[in-house]
């Protein structure tokens, strides 16, 4: 297989190659439909309850927020922001905000792949990661998890169910991504093709507005379109320094997703 | 006092000292079980149905519990420094109200250890923190003082048990307690370092979210600012909590326990500490404004949802704050009962209501632009599991003050 990783630089020892898998999401693109919320709930198993209307405790990895321009008609104009974990990677003396406040080493943020991963066995819900996340994507398993009769028949084998008092989040489908180079090595490969590790949430969007990828990888489409001069990540004055990035020609939508609650943001509502 | 109208259990008594009947002592420590039975019923469901019986959720991973935490640990404060004062400082007066002090930090560490079992998500693995520790975590750092502390604490309250009448007869026992006060000054000391570190660590728990522009703080070192205010406020604050709390034991024992002189002491030290801290903490508030700033985050926009308006500035640092200073400093305010029982009311709750702010707070203000503010406020499971160590200490104080010796100017000032 022909080399993809040309900008992978060398970590933890001289052949280890690295890599930065990144979303790059076309809010442009993106109806609001929720597929991707769909999807990513039956693919990592997150639980719901009989009432799961009470947002500020459903588990939810993927979340859909709805924002307005908030101006009358006729110039109201509205956007639907898809917002998985944004892996942060942090940037100068800062680590990524939830990996350096756990106690208990429960979170890690890999150089291998840019992902940051949690370790359901290892936490013990202290909820400290939560309090360093400011973009919401960490949520705590308030009750033990629990399916309608017959669908436990139906959960993927590949990713553990999460016990109550602990914390969880979006993992970029990592369990995918190791059933991948299990594949490939099995192949005599080392590398992935960009179509082999795909986050659920990406293949299931019908408008096609979530692209998934190496960001180092020139091969792989994110590399590109993170380029784009309408792209931006969301709250990058914070110095999180997200691998998730979104891409609207709309002013204001760039404006609301970069900007801290309050300043340029003041006129958006949400939904 | 003879002996046919001496309570039942006088023999325990430290000698020369009066207690009310033993009837009316058991009558006191029933009536506190009612609300501890309450608290240990939240505890169990907490325990039992998970934290969903609480009002905590996904926006507010930190509420009452993590507050009151941080709140007991700097009212407890007043236990290593009153230590430090006497020990290390060597003042010689503070003899008299050491024990106290020590009695009412064990209890306040006990309480916050207490706290965070029920509110930890999987309880039974809290001591991963230990064994899996992170050592960037500034939770890690308040976990090893905070426990190293409370074994110091626990040593210092040793010797007033074995100097209670009837176990201080056994040779052995005596011997230890004379070691053990012997040791005191080492103890305190290494108190004092523990204490440093965990009061500092905690206040660097809110000050490291830099994804949080309302909490976070540039620092020295790994340090954020707060956590060089958490030391000083908490030292400023632990010496008054010990005078309302020693007020409190007075009024309810109906005598005084403490000379005046040695309330005069810590209410002083207290004060001028206080003082400081307020202009390092005016400073650190200035400086913060022009750092969420920078960020794009304008102070409005932290006081834009209520109830957390400028208010809860305002409030803090000035109603909380400069009112007890002024009181604490001026030497025939602080001489004033009603207004010393206030400047202390006044301070400890300032304290508690920075830790509200510094956890509670910070998570409510929201950060995306297109987040929602939602307001929280604890529930009864809540209120009850944190009351639940009020009772205990409270019992706890009731059963040390009758049995132990820990205020050696009672007999002076209340001879039979």
């Amino acid at each position: 297989m022909k080399e993809a990783h040309h900008e992978a630089h060398e970590h933890h020892g001289a052949h280890k190659k690295t890599y930065k898998y990144g979303m790059v999401v076309d809010l442009d693109k993106c109806t609001g439909c929720g597929a991707c919320m769909v999807a990513c709930m039956a693919e990592n198993n997150l639980p719901f309850r009989k009432d799961n209307s009470d947002r500020m405790r459903s588990q939810l990895w993927m979340r859909v927020y709805k924002i307005s321009n908030g101006r009358p008609f006729p110039d109201t104009d509205i956007c639907y922001i898809p917002r998985p974990c944004q892996h942060c990677e942090g940037s100068g003396h800062h680590h990524t905000p939830c990996v350096s406040v756990c106690p208990a080493t429960a979170t890690d943020y890999s150089h291998e792949t840019g992902i940051v991963s949690q370790v359901y066995t290892r936490c013990f819900g202290c909820r400290y990661c939560m309090a360093a996340c400011p973009y919401h994507v960490r949520v705590f398993n308030w009750w033990d998890p629990t399916w309608p009769k017959g669908m436990k028949k139906y959960l993927n084998p590949d990713v553990s169910v999460r016990m109550r008092g602990v914390v969880e989040k979006c993992s970029f489908c990592y369990h995918r991504y190791q059933r991948a180079k299990n594949k490939a090595y099995a192949e005599g490969r080392r590398e992935l093709h960009e179509d082999e590790y795909q986050t659920a949430c990406t293949q299931a969007c019908p408008a096609g507005a979530i692209t998934f990828g190496d960001l180092k990888n020139p091969e792989h489409k994110v590399h590109e379109l993170k380029k784009s001069p309408y792209a931006f990540r969301l709250l990058e004055k914070l110095g999180t320094n997200p691998k998730v990035y979104y891409v609207s020609t709309r002013d204001w939508v760039r404006k609301a997703g970069e900007a801290y609650a309050g300043e340029e943001g003041k006129s958006v509502t949400h939904a | 006092m003879d002996s046919a109208s001496a309570p039942f259990d006088s023999a325990l008594f430290p000698e020369g000292v009066k207690r009310c009947k033993l009837k009316w002592f058991l009558f006191w420590i029933a009536v506190l079980h009612g609300p501890l039975m309450v608290g240990i019923v939240a505890t169990l469901m907490c325990w039992g149905l998970a934290l969903n019986v609480t009002y905590l959720n996904n926006n507010y991973p930190f509420g009452l519990w993590i507050a009151a935490d941080l709140g007991v640990i700097a009212l407890g404060a007043g236990a290593f420094f009153t230590g430090f004062l006497r020990y290390v400082v060597n003042i010689e007066e503070l003899k008299n109200i050491v024990n106290y002090a020590v009695v009412i930090g064990v209890m306040c560490y006990a309480s916050a250890q207490g706290i965070l079992g029920i509110d930890i998500g999987q309880p039974l693995r809290g001591w991963f923190i230990f064994w899996h520790a992170n050592v960037h975590s500034m939770l890690t750092e308040v976990a090893f003082c905070i426990t190293c502390y409370f074994m110091v604490l626990c040593i210092e309250y040793l010797p007033l048990i074995l100097e209670n009448r009837q176990i201080n007869k056994f040779r052995f026992f005596h011997g230890m307690a004379h070691h053990l006060h012997g040791a005191m000054p080492t103890i305190a000391a290494i108190g004092v370092f523990l204490s440093f570190f965990h009061q500092g660590s905690l206040g660097g728990v809110p000050g490291v979210l830099y994804g949080r522009p309302f909490a976070y703080r540039e620092g020295f070192l790994v340090w954020p600012w707060t956590f060089f205010l958490f030391i000083l406020s908490a030292i400023a604050c632990g010496p008054c909590f010990t005078i309302l709390i020693t007020r409190i034991t007075e009024g309810c024992a109906r005598k005084r326990l403490v000379k005046r002189n040695v309330i005069e002491i810590l209410a002083k030290i207290s004060g001028r500490l206080l003082a400081v801290y307020l202009v390092l903490k005016i400073v650190d508030t200035l400086y913060w404004i022009v750092i969420a700033g920078r960020v794009g985050a304008p102070l409005s926009s932290f006081y834009v949802n209520q109830p957390y308006g400028y208010w809860v500035l305002i409030t803090e640092i000035g109603i909380l704050g400069v009112i007890p200073a002024i009181i604490l400093l001026n030497t025939k305010a602080r001489q004033n009962d009603s207004l010393l029982i206030i400047a202390c009311i006044l301070n400890c709750t300032g304290i508690f209501m920075n830790r509200w702010i510094m956890t509670v707070q910070s998570l409510a203000v929201p950060v995306m632009s297109f987040d929602k503010f939602v307001s929280y406020h604890p529930n009864w499971v809540e209120y009850a599991t944190t009351f639940v160590f009020v009772w205990v200490s409270a019992i706890v104080i009731m059963l040390s003050y009758r049995y132990l010796p820990i205020f050696p100017q009672e007999k002076e000032l209340n001879p039979l």
